[in-house]
């Protein structure tokens, strides 16, 4: 890093700012983008529509509460894949380091140690398949797809072998009291507390820090990143890695919404949070994304799926939904992009 | 027969993009059979109005009238279905097609409508190949096995195997090497013979020169100049048209100093860097102010070099010293952190982050410098990147703009910016002219040799041999991965490094193939 005697000196003098430089601070408002907007308005629509169709129900706080706890364990698996997405990669393991991180966060012996044992089992395990990700691909050379298939397939072998197919019921009293309404802060449940905090902290990680940069930069041009002299392999390895940690964070959650663990946990997370990414306005080839419009993705899928249930329409109807939402957000998607 | 219509009139053509009007009333005449030559600066407009041309932008305003009637071109289909057919600068082949699919895609000859018949197709091929006088390209093999010059060919076999009374070329001799250029020449005679029309856009003059009927000359989306004769017009009144001001010369002065008196310590050691199979054990001292140019043709092992220096390849052999430090090698960060800066030669491909702004772009090698435990000043990282950016009079003075969508030159400024914020003292450069019009060239000739005046070492490639003698104090000639020349600049001229670097040699199968005629397929040092 030292520069002895450098003759070209940096660049350090200060320069007058210019128009733009200077924004008020609530400038983010008139900012947002159409994107951002059209989500916000689908979302708008939606509870317009559920407040319409079942008044009563919809409406109700619990089930308000309901829809956010849902949306707090996609949620937070989904701020892990929409940096994994900006950089250029995909993690398909998501669904089953859940179901792995719960099952070995609730095994008889690890609810030995009690809620700190849980946590940081599921956090622990996280991290360890976002490792054999991350090294696979960084460092192996294996292709994204390819190797978080392999560990999709493992993740779940491993949690199936781990329970033999049956649930693990919580024993652990602190685990399970997060879940109940005593611990509701101001009618917030902790779980939705978590994905804010997750998501705050996402948000922060890409667009204020070297790392959220340094994602964009390898998803952008890997090789521009290369020959700018950034570390391409460690910043995937470090992708990898948050993913699993969100994953392991979710299975934390999972647990506690479910007071048990089981190898089916997280079942098709991996296409609920690619989805709700993309809707949110992540480019699949990497380079671009927000967390904001992820998390609104995720929002929205919740809010749908919620409004189906009240109304008694069929899961295969959701599911058509969902598509035509996917489908229709990419099309509105390539509109403004282009403008 | 009545005194001929021109084959295409392009009358008042407007073209207005986000913040830029591209085209600003635009006329462009072309009679059947002639070369006519399209000149401007980058953003000067000359693109945008191709494109309108094949068919891919839409006209804000004008007309476009095509053998005496009024036309509208609303797709690219319907610009080749006139006889339009474009070449791209930036090949648009399908690399894992055959050369002939590749040719006949999207109007493949068919049998019952949907069965593609594929002899018919590598025999018209093989065919049209032999007509472009590239008969030993073989139909059947995949593009993407193709050298550059080739899939060159290829792409103008596609365009001809369309009916075509105009083709456009936009920049066709930029991959080409001297004896292809010639043989590209040919076929463009041909054409013209048989009457198509070519508009043919380069920003070497000489080849407008040779060729060129007439030119019309763009500057900021405005025609200066329509049909003048390209063989009578003095080269300074087109330059004058181009940049809007007379040039005396291009290069900057080299400063007057005494070498003997102050030898100043070598920044750069490099010591038999070897990449087998690539170059020869290649040794360089290269000291602050001072520019070293590599001069060489395509596949002389300049690129290679640089890279390897730079650790983006792996040397099988040698080392490279910063300040007596040896560096680890095939580490690009190591290189960085050293004081070592590239500017690619793929600019878009391999320099710059194209969805990011300026600033984005001009800090990335530097963001440690903004950031404390990784959370980022960004009120610093713009005013830094601002003033790196004005330092070299970056335009538009104003780093938020996407580097998509500034011009070629500015674009390589951005890079410079990046590399100049980071304080880096050896500046690999690996041809920063490419792709950027004469008039923003000698700005960038200036900036260069100025940051080398503030101290900077600057190891120089490029494959046009004035700019090398132009710019570096220094020359290294190179032919097939070995240096076979080592010059002060000034005793240095044109004809001499030609010679040095088309000099036959014994055992050359990189230049057998470049100077006689067919190309063996063994050993094709093309990548």
């Amino acid at each position: 890093m030292t520069q002895p005697a450098s003759p070209a000196r940096p660049i350090t003098e200060k320069s007058p700012p210019t128009d733009g430089d200077k924004r008020p601070w609530w400038s983010f408002v008139v900012r947002a983008d159409v994107r951002t907007l059209s989500l916000l308005g689908v979302l708008a629509a939606l509870v317009v529509i559920g407040g319409i169709t079942e008044p009563e129900a919809f409406l109700d706080t619990d089930n308000l509460q309901l829809i956010l706890t849902q949306a707090s364990v996609i949620g937070v698996v989904t701020v892990g894949m929409t940096f994994v997405i900006i950089s250029g990669g995909i993690d398909l393991s998501v669904g089953a380091i859940v179901a792995l991180a719960s099952v070995w966060a609730t095994t008889v012996a690890t609810q030995d140690y009690g809620f700190a044992g849980i946590l940081f089992t599921a956090v622990m395990v996280g991290l360890g398949c976002g490792l054999v990700n991350g090294l696979l691909i960084a460092y192996g050379g294996m292709v994204p797809f390819i190797a978080t298939l392999a560990m999709l397939a493992s993740g779940r072998g491993l949690a199936l072998e781990i329970t033999d197919g049956k649930t693990q019921m919580v024993t652990v009293d602190g685990v399970l009291k997060l879940g109940e309404r005593d611990s509701y802060v101001l009618g917030i449940p902790p779980l939705v507390m978590v994905f804010a905090a997750v998501t705050v902290v996402g948000w922060l990680l890409l667009n204020r820090t070297t790392f959220g940069r340094r994602s964009v930069a390898v998803g952008g041009n890997a090789e521009a990143a290369r020959l700018a002299g950034i570390d391409v392999r460690r910043q995937r390895l470090y992708l990898y890695l948050l993913s699993g940690l969100c994953c392991g964070i979710a299975a934390f959650l999972l647990i506690v919404l479910a007071g048990s663990g089981q190898n089916t946990n997280g079942n098709l997370y991996e296409l609920d949070a690619i989805a709700a990414a993309i809707i949110g306005g992540t480019l699949l080839s990497g380079g671009r994304g927000t967390i904001t419009g992820s998390v609104l993705g995720v929002l929205i899928f919740t809010t749908i799926t919620n409004i189906f249930a009240l109304n008694n329409l069929e899961t295969a109807v959701q599911q058509i939904a969902k598509g035509a939402i996917i489908v229709a957000a990419v099309l509105v998607q390539r509109r403004t992009a282009t403008t | 027969m009545a005194p001929e219509p021109p084959l295409l009139t392009m009358s008042g053509i407007t073209k207005s993009f986000p913040g830029v009007r591209a085209l600003d009333g635009v006329d462009l005449h072309v009679q059947a059979g002639e070369v006519h030559c399209l000149l401007g600066q980058n953003g000067a407009g000359k693109s945008t109005l191709i494109k309108v041309l094949a068919g891919a932008h839409q006209p804000d305003d004008g007309t476009i009238v095509w053998r005496g009637d009024e036309v509208t071109l609303r797709s690219p289909i319907a610009a080749m279905r006139l006889g339009i057919a474009t070449i791209y600068q930036e090949l648009d082949l399908v690399e894992g097609l055959s050369v002939a699919e590749n040719v006949y895609l999207g109007h493949e000859p068919t049998a019952a409508g949907f069965m593609v018949r594929g002899r018919d197709a590598r025999a018209s091929t093989a065919a049209l190949l032999k007509r472009l006088g590239h008969g030993e390209i073989d139909p059947a093999r995949l593009v993407g096995d193709l050298s550059a010059a080739q899939q060159q060919i290829v792409s103008m076999a596609r365009a001809l195997s369309h009916e075509v009374r105009l083709i456009v070329m936009d920049e066709p001799s930029a991959a080409l090497d001297p004896d292809e250029v010639d043989n590209l020449f040919r076929i463009v005679g041909d054409l013209t013979a048989d009457g198509v029309a070519v508009v043919y856009i380069s920003h070497r003059l000489e080849e407008i020169r040779r060729i060129g009927d007439r030119v019309t000359v763009l500057k900021d989306g405005r025609a200066v100049a329509v049909g003048l004769p390209a063989k009578e017009t003095p080269t300074r009144e087109v330059i004058a048209l181009m940049t809007g001001r007379n040039v005396e010369y291009v290069f900057p002065e080299r400063p007057v100093r005494d070498r003997e008196e102050t030898p100043s310590e070598p920044v750069l050691v490099v010591q038999g860097l070897t990449r087998e199979g690539e170059f020869a054990p290649f040794d360089l001292e290269l000291r602050p102010g001072e520019i070293v140019g590599l001069a060489g043709l395509v596949g002389s092992g300049r690129s290679e070099i640089l890279e390897t220096v730079y650790g983006a390849r792996k040397p099988t052999g040698g080392q490279v010293r910063v300040d007596g430090r040896v560096l680890r090698p095939g580490s690009v960060r190591a290189a960085v952190r050293a004081g070592l800066g590239l500017a690619p030669e793929e600019r878009k491909a391999q320099g710059l982050l194209m969805l990011e702004s300026v600033t984005r772009n001009v800090s990335v090698s530097s963001m440690s410098r903004f950031s404390y435990g990784g959370w980022l000043d960004r009120t610093k990282e713009r005013e830094a990147a601002r003033a790196a950016t004005r330092e070299l009079s970056l335009r538009p003075d104003n780093p938020s703009v996407p580097v998509r969508t500034l011009s070629g030159g500015n674009q390589q400024k951005a890079v410079l910016a990046r590399w100049l914020l980071r304080g880096c003292r050896v500046l690999l450069l690996d041809e920063p002219t490419r792709g950027v019009d004469v008039g923003a060239r000698a700005e960038l000739y200036t900036v260069i040799r100025r940051l080398a005046d503030e101290g900077l070492a600057v190891l120089l490639v490029s494959s046009e041999v004035p700019e090398v003698l132009g710019l570096a104090d220094r020359v290294l000639v190179l032919r097939e991965g070995q240096v076979v020349h080592t010059a002060p600049a000034r005793d240095l001229d044109e004809h001499r490094v030609l010679d040095l670097v088309l000099a036959s040699s014994p055992h050359g199968p990189t230049l057998a193939k470049g100077l006689h005629g067919p190309a063996t397929t063994e050993g094709s040092p093309a990548s």
